[in-house]
């Protein structure tokens, strides 16, 4: 059984080489790939929320067929519609619905196959643990621009955010914001994986995330009094959730329609679901 | 001429002028995706002293003042530092030493830029961020010093390099007369170097401008313009490397192609500005010495 993986390494060489990698991952997403889909390869890129499932819906996936091979690269929404579209890969991951034009000029196959939320995070130093929608548009605005403001320390807000063609941004900004201004004071990083470094390792920042990366080493904030969890992302509680698609250029045939099954089976949901994700039906 | 040195010199100028071909065609290759970018309303789109591509505003002046900004604080970093690392090297250590910093420096030009950005994010960043009492650490003063450490030792290697080329024979000749070391220095290594210095000068600016991962990892990408050391800034390479992911025909994607216009004729200009400038320094020491 072999992985490779582009920006995604395997457990046990700690979380801070594994995420700074995950940074990179944007990047190892232009890396050339070898040329042609070969029978046991399939090649996967884009979203960075969905690489959790994906590694291990691989490793399912690889144990059952041993001479195939399966890369994993990130690069965010927008790379990786337009590597599948290209036929670089052949599963374009995107955090949001490809657009009409993007579906239309690739011939596009949607695969929804999960829900996420999207959340509010703060540094776990950071004692303030709700927002309500005015406060966060304020902030994300730069009209409120100091944690005192907040009833937090006095100290300026670090504000993060994520590159234009990002699933987790256009979200965010349109459920979480309401089509409200970001600040061009904004920092932006390159990732999930980016922001959750980006945030746990300065006391003053903000950023938000996919729900299913929210671990212990970042706070996630509650919007108008509901916290970004999985159990309030599933009672359709939380609002601001968005599906997780894998893309295919045409219908998914072969060994790429097989991995796509496998996320839509009991092992599948498992995975996913374990993840931090709400599965959901084909 | 011979057969066999034609067969060799058309070779040779087919090579070279496949290369010469390929760097001009990336610019009108550049110039011609770019080209819807080029009439007038869209054109002065770009000239929007802000980037807020939600608000259809689409400036890159900020991130050529801070690309500009980035390189221009390295550059005052790295040049004394490396100009003295040269001195030392060449001149006033002793000789096991000068061997051993000489190899280390070979060795740090090596180094991949991603390095650089690991160390800075987890050790520099915060640390910037504690020394001062404003900002997230992610700030222009960050990418500077980095980058001054990624560009010193192509400098330093350059500058020892010019150092060496000096002729002998004018070294002794001042030797003989019993100049010191500072002497020897000032009046016939440092004018005679003088080519050389200039080039290491500038391939070090070229290679902070082009440089992608140092500003992306530790500047803090934020759109507005810096307005100081501290602030966080966005360069054009970092630019192209976010807004890669965008939608194929949005405007944001096409701007892909100014940043990449202006980066290429930002280091043509240095190599066409290092021309002029040994060109009419005519070579004043009268060694003949070439860089």
């Amino acid at each position: 059984m072999k992985i490779r993986c582009h920006g995604v390494v395997e457990k046990g060489l700690g979380l801070k080489v594994f995420l700074l990698l995950l940074m990179f991952g944007f990047l190892a997403g232009w890396a050339p790939y070898p040329a042609g889909a070969a029978d046991g390869v399939i090649r996967i890129s884009g979203g960075t929320a969905h690489i959790p499932v994906m590694k291990a819906a691989a490793r399912v996936f690889m144990e059952k067929h041993p001479g195939v091979r399966i890369t994993i690269a990130g690069g965010g929404s927008g790379v990786g519609i337009k590597q599948v579209g290209e036929g670089l890969v052949d599963i374009g991951n995107s955090g949001r619905r490809p657009t009409e034009r993007e579906i239309e000029k690739y011939g596009l196959v949607l695969h929804r196959w999960a829900l996420d939320g999207v959340g509010v995070i703060v540094n776990r130093d950071n004692p303030i643990r709700k927002l309500t929608r005015q406060q966060l548009k304020a902030v994300f605005s730069g009209r409120i621009s100091n944690w005192r403001e907040l009833g937090g320390v006095d100290h300026e807000i670090t504000l993060c955010s994520r590159e234009a063609g990002s699933g987790t941004r256009k979200v965010f900004w349109k459920k979480a914001l309401e089509k409200g201004d970001i600040s061009d004071r904004a920092q932006v990083v390159p990732s999930n994986g980016a922001m959750k470094i980006a945030v746990a390792g300065n006391p003053y920042a903000i950023g938000y995330i996919s729900v299913g990366y929210l671990d212990g080493s970042v706070a996630g904030v509650a919007l108008d009094g509901v916290a970004p969890t999985l159990e309030n992302v599933k009672s359709g509680r939380y609002p601001v959730v968005r599906g997780l698609y894998s893309n295919t250029k045409g219908s998914a045939r072969g060994l790429v329609k097989e991995f796509i099954d496998l996320l839509y089976s009991p092992v599948g949901e498992k995975i996913i679901s374990g993840k931090g994700l709400l599965p959901v039906e084909r | 001429m011979k057969l066999r040195d034609r067969i060799s010199y058309l070779l040779f100028f087919l090579l070279a002028g496949a290369g010469a071909g390929l760097t001009l065609a990336i610019f009108f290759f550049m110039v011609l995706l770019g080209r819807p970018l080029f009439d007038g309303a869209t054109f002065d789109l770009l000239l929007a002293s802000k980037w807020l591509p939600d608000r259809g505003l689409y400036g890159l002046l900020p991130f050529v003042f801070s690309s500009a900004l980035i390189v221009t604080c390295s550059l005052l970093l790295a040049f004394p530092l490396s100009l003295g690392n040269a001195i030392l090297i060449h001149l006033l250590a002793p000789r096991f030493l000068a061997r051993g910093l000489y190899r280390l420096v070979s060795l740090m030009t090596g180094i991949p830029t991603v390095i650089y950005g690991f160390v800075g994010v987890f050790l520099l960043v915060p640390l910037v961020r504690e020394s001062f009492s404003r900002g997230s650490g992610m700030s222009v003063l960050s990418a500077s010093l980095l980058l001054a450490l990624l560009i010193s030792p192509t400098m330093i290697l350059l500058f020892v390099e010019s150092f060496a080329a000096v002729p002998k024979a004018h070294l002794r000749a001042l030797e003989a007369l019993g100049a010191s070391p500072r002497q020897k220095l000032l009046h016939i290594i440092l004018p005679g170097a003088a080519n050389g210095l200039l080039a290491g000068f500038l391939l070090a600016a070229g290679r902070a401008l082009g440089d992608t991962l140092i500003a992306l990892m530790v500047a803090g990408n934020t759109a507005a313009r810096p307005t100081g050391l501290l602030d966080p800034a966005r360069t054009l390479t970092a630019q192209i490397a976010l807004v890669m992911a965008a939608d194929f025909d949005s405007i944001e994607f096409k701007t892909i192609f100014a940043c990449g216009i202006i980066l290429y004729l930002g280091s043509a200009g240095l190599t066409l500005l290092f021309r002029a400038l040994v060109r009419r320094r005519h070579d004043p020491s009268g060694f003949g010495v070439n860089p």
